[in-house]
């Protein structure tokens, strides 16, 4: 897994996304966040939250594969989670075929 | 009982990307550009307001609501409600004039929901690009949605009970419409100062200091449905609706910025003098009493805050 902050310069291909937890996989391009494909394939494999990067409903775990990143809340998203491939789904387009688990929001509790 | 708040003055909202939320706030929801400073924060105004400015806009890596502010009559006002927060036994915050842009010194204080709340008296008036004098019906160079006011905000956090009392018995605020759970604990209450629905709303929230969302004022039914079409148009992440409320009876659209923060625009509602007694919504008619045609909450509503 490894984050890049280049534009990705490749052949404007589609990406494979398997999302295993879900046994589910969709298509997105590239240049595309991962929540708004896996929306228009109405999968709802991924929560869907404000899609822009503040609630952390959509966070995921990338196991395999490159993508790029825009900034997202570090309430949601530490500088640890960003080493262990924790993001959130609206925030990542793929620069390769990518494996995820989704599913990894929690919600707060009644403290 | 008014203690000389009058109204909301102002939000400052953290953004992850300034340039893109600045283009948010203005070319789709109407607010005009004013100043920035040399913190960086850009100060945007609805156009019929008449003090500079009622959004400030601030770039950070967590997105939400810094604090929000309501004016006072005057300074002697606003000295005589630091008082009585101080006395309330409130920790005070005095932010000197000059902080924000031509905003006069802020009383900043932390409520027991969890939120930063400032109160004010001075800030610079631009007034509206009609004028005073014969004025016509609206300016002719509006954007978007041309949103006409900052109108309110919603928030979620905890001790509501403690949050009511502290914006009725010190401030002067009314309780304008509540949800209340049939063991009689009150989940959401929406409070004025005004003849409006509500100036603020809070719900009850396990985690303090939530922000849900930001509304602007629109004048009519038709112009929330053709925000809706400008959201379309866009490819902007819309959370519900148009739809209408069964608090406060407005009509409305929930939407999101480009840093997740949620904003509304509505127009219509009810009215509020301070003889009326509270509306109260029982808690298993959330769904009508948040969304009045489907009546049912979409789970985004109680989850997805920033």
């Amino acid at each position: 897994m490894q984050i890049m902050t280049t534009e990705f310069c490749g052949p404007f291909q589609p990406f494979r996304i398997q999302v295993t937890n879900r046994d589910q996989e969709f298509l997105c391009p590239a240049g595309s966040n991962l929540l708004k494909a896996m929306e228009r394939k109405n999968s709802g494999c991924i929560s869907v939250g404000c899609r822009g990067g503040g609630c952390g409903l959509c966070k995921i775990r990338v196991v395999q594969g490159e993508f790029h990143s825009k900034r997202m809340s570090k309430a949601h998203i530490s500088d640890d989670d960003l080493e262990q491939g924790v993001v959130l789904a609206c925030r990542i387009s793929p620069a390769s075929d990518l494996v995820i688990e989704s599913d990894q929001y929690q919600p707060p509790v009644a403290g | 009982m008014k203690k000389g708040v009058m109204r909301p003055g102002h939000v400052q909202i953290r953004v992850l990307d300034l340039d893109e939320a600045v283009a948010h706030y203005t070319d789709l929801v109407g607010l005009t550009e004013v100043d920035r400073d040399d913190q960086g924060r850009v100060y945007l105004k609805a156009w019929t307001e008449v003090d500079k400015f009622s959004v400030v806009l601030r770039e950070d890596d967590t997105p939400g609501m810094d604090y929000m502010g309501f004016k006072c009559l005057d300074e002697a006002t606003l000295d005589t409600l630091r008082g009585a927060l101080i006395e309330y036994g409130c920790t005070i915050d005095d932010i000197p004039a000059g902080e924000l842009n031509d905003c006069g010194r802020r009383v900043r204080f932390t409520a027991p929901s969890g939120h930063n709340f400032e109160l004010f008296a001075t800030k610079k008036q631009l007034g509206t690009s009609v004028g005073n004098h014969n004025p016509e019906a609206w300016p002719r160079d509006l954007k978007g949605m041309k949103a006409q006011r900052f109108d309110h905000c919603l928030l979620y956090g905890v001790e509501l009970e403690k949050t009511l009392n502290l914006f009725r018995d010190v401030l002067g605020f009314d309780l304008v419409e509540q949800v209340m759970t049939p063991d009689g604990k009150r989940v959401a209450q929406f409070l004025t100062v005004s003849m409006k629905a509500h100036d603020i709303a809070f719900i009850d929230h396990p985690e303090p200091g939530k922000f849900h969302h930001a509304s602007f004022y629109l004048e009519t039914w038709d112009d929330v449905l053709r925000a809706g079409d400008l959201l379309s148009m866009t490819d902007t992440s819309i959370d519900i609706g148009p739809t209408r409320h069964g608090i406060t009876h407005g009509q409305t659209i929930y939407f999101f910025d480009p840093s997740g923060n949620r904003n509304e625009v509505f127009c219509g509602g009810d009215y509020f003098y301070p003889d009326h007694e509270p509306i109260t919504w029982d808690a298993e008619k959330l769904g009508k009493a948040i969304f009045y045609h489907d009546r049912e909450l979409n789970e985004r509503f109680l989850t997805v805050l920033t």
